[in-house]
């Protein structure tokens, strides 16, 4: 479980990127940080492995203060993804992998040897190992990206914005495949995102943040589509428009659901029959 | 070239002496360079005034270094060690700049991962920003090693013998192929030196051209698409 006890974050500059924010990550759940650019949603995220300090206020991991942690200890055992995958380019793909690894003291082989088998859990062929991340489209690149973040087993996983910088196809695979490795691996995921489809798809825990990440609802995708707390959140979230303003339509065959453009989504299924 | 063969000995004891001499300095001088370079690329208010200063060092006539740095630090002028200081003190002057602006190149992004998966300030400083500034320091290294070579001629001045003892023996017994023995066998030096680094390079830094031949095959591709 990850808490955030009234955090405020003001950087030397004057700018306050978070105030007075307070919230519970449940364990072995994704929580989404959902909001536009510059809302403080990556600052929140830096802040649980120390990259960020807190001006005031407190992040705890199991009711531990990471601020009593070595900052450095703290991040090893904590998973990182980040946009365009952030990997060392001087570094072979296993040797990517492995940097945690090596980081934590295991020996050169054993720590590659664990990166081998990761490559086949986020779905990349072997052969890659040995290439440098130039040799890899986007999408590989971001691929490697999480199997470095996994390879320590850390209990949790921060990802920011990790497919934000993929075309649409390949973002779409990537979602899929972390929601696959999700139900087998059984992390608390912490995801920053700016795309609210994004958000929904892959949270437990969906948090839409505002300037200076004020809470401006926190729920299950659900809750929230059903329920949006307000007019900036319904507008957020498009409830109203495009393809999830479904209206239902008879036709010879039965019911079926229609977004606003008239594009057919799907067959309303009745209950109980 | 009858008088190259007769002396052939001899330009070869030379030429070994002068890429002693040379070989120190530059090394001497990569040394001093990657402390200051870091100084001045770690904060930001030094930087100005340390590249200035190591920059400014590379305008002082270099017979008035040799002149000058016996006299402050008070070893005999006519030594190998003062034509040594002085050719270290110009290698500086060139790579304090060329370890700041490679330590600038290496991507925040990078550097910000690496803290992220729990790399220490010293450790991530030799693993991740100095190898990834390489191919820029290398490019510095590579200048100031020609640079080097060829000044290392002035030791004749104040009495050091190496390759610059050609021209001046040359000169005085109006012997044309020996001072042009002695101006081959430096550029044949410096050209060596030169591969060897660059080969350095390609061994130490293989990412580089790894990178290289996949740009190179998707431009060729984009090539091909666009015909």
């Amino acid at each position: 479980m990850i808490e955030f006890r009234s955090v405020t974050k003001q950087f030397p500059d004057g700018t306050v990127a978070v105030e007075d924010f307070s919230l519970v990550l449940p364990s072995h759940r994704t929580t989404v940080f959902v909001g536009s650019s510059g809302c403080g949603k990556t600052t929140l995220l830096r802040m649980v492995n120390r990259m960020v300090e807190p001006t005031s206020g407190d992040v705890e991991i199991d009711g531990e203060s990471v601020l009593d942690k070595d900052p450095v200890e703290l991040r090893r055992g904590i998973g990182y993804v980040m946009q365009n995958s952030g990997l060392m380019p001087h570094f072979t793909v296993v040797h990517n992998i492995a940097t945690v690894l090596r980081l934590i003291g295991r020996s050169k082989r054993e720590a590659h040897e664990r990166a081998r088998s990761l490559l086949e859990v986020v779905g990349l062929e072997p052969d890659l190992a040995d290439r440098y991340p130039s040799q890899l489209s986007g999408g590989q690149q971001q691929r490697v990206g999480v199997a470095r973040g996994l390879a320590a087993d850390p209990n949790i996983l921060l990802m920011d914005e990790p497919f934000g910088a993929v075309d649409p196809i390949v973002r779409s695979e990537l979602q899929q495949e972390l929601i696959r490795l999700q139900t087998e691996l059984d992390k608390t995921v912490v995801f920053v995102t700016h795309d609210i489809d994004e958000a929904f798809l892959l949270g437990d825990q969906v948090v839409i943040l505002d300037k200076a990440a004020r809470i401006v609802q926190v729920g299950s995708p659900s809750e929230i589509i059903e329920n949006p707390a307000d007019d900036f959140v319904a507008a957020f979230i498009g409830v109203d428009r495009g393809r999830r303003a479904l209206r239902i339509k008879e036709t010879a065959r039965g019911r079926v659901l229609v977004d606003s453009e008239g594009r057919t989504q799907g067959s309303l299924v009745e209950d109980g029959v | 070239m009858t008088w190259v063969l007769d002396n052939l000995g001899l330009i070869l004891e030379l030429a070994g002496v002068h890429l002693r001499q040379s070989v120190i300095a530059i090394v001497l001088g990569a040394v001093l360079s990657l402390p200051l370079g870091w100084v001045a690329w770690r904060y930001r208010l030094v930087r100005g005034p340390v590249i200035l200063l190591t920059g400014l060092l590379y305008t002082i006539p270099s017979l008035a270094l040799l002149v000058l740095m016996p006299a402050v630090l008070g070893y005999s002028a006519i030594s190998e060690t003062n034509l040594v200081v002085a050719l270290t003190i110009y290698a500086v002057a060139i790579l304090v700049r060329s370890v700041a602006d490679g330590l600038d190149s290496v991507d925040p992004a990078v550097r910000q991962s690496a803290t992220a998966m729990g790399y220490g300030g010293t450790r991530r400083f030799w693993t991740v920003d100095l190898p990834l500034a390489g191919p820029v320091i290398l490019a510095g290294l590579r200048v100031a090693a020609v640079s080097t070579i060829s000044l290392a001629t002035v030791g004749i001045l104040i009495g050091v013998a190496n390759l610059g003892y050609l021209f001046e023996n040359g000169l005085q017994r109006r012997i044309v192929a020996e001072v042009l023995a002695g101006v081959l066998a430096v550029v044949i030096i410096a050209l060596l030196v030169d591969l060897l680094l660059m080969l350095l390079g390609r061994a130490l830094m293989p990412w580089i051209r790894a990178g290289a031949a996949t740009t190179s095959r998707r431009a060729r591709l984009q090539i091909r698409a666009a015909a």
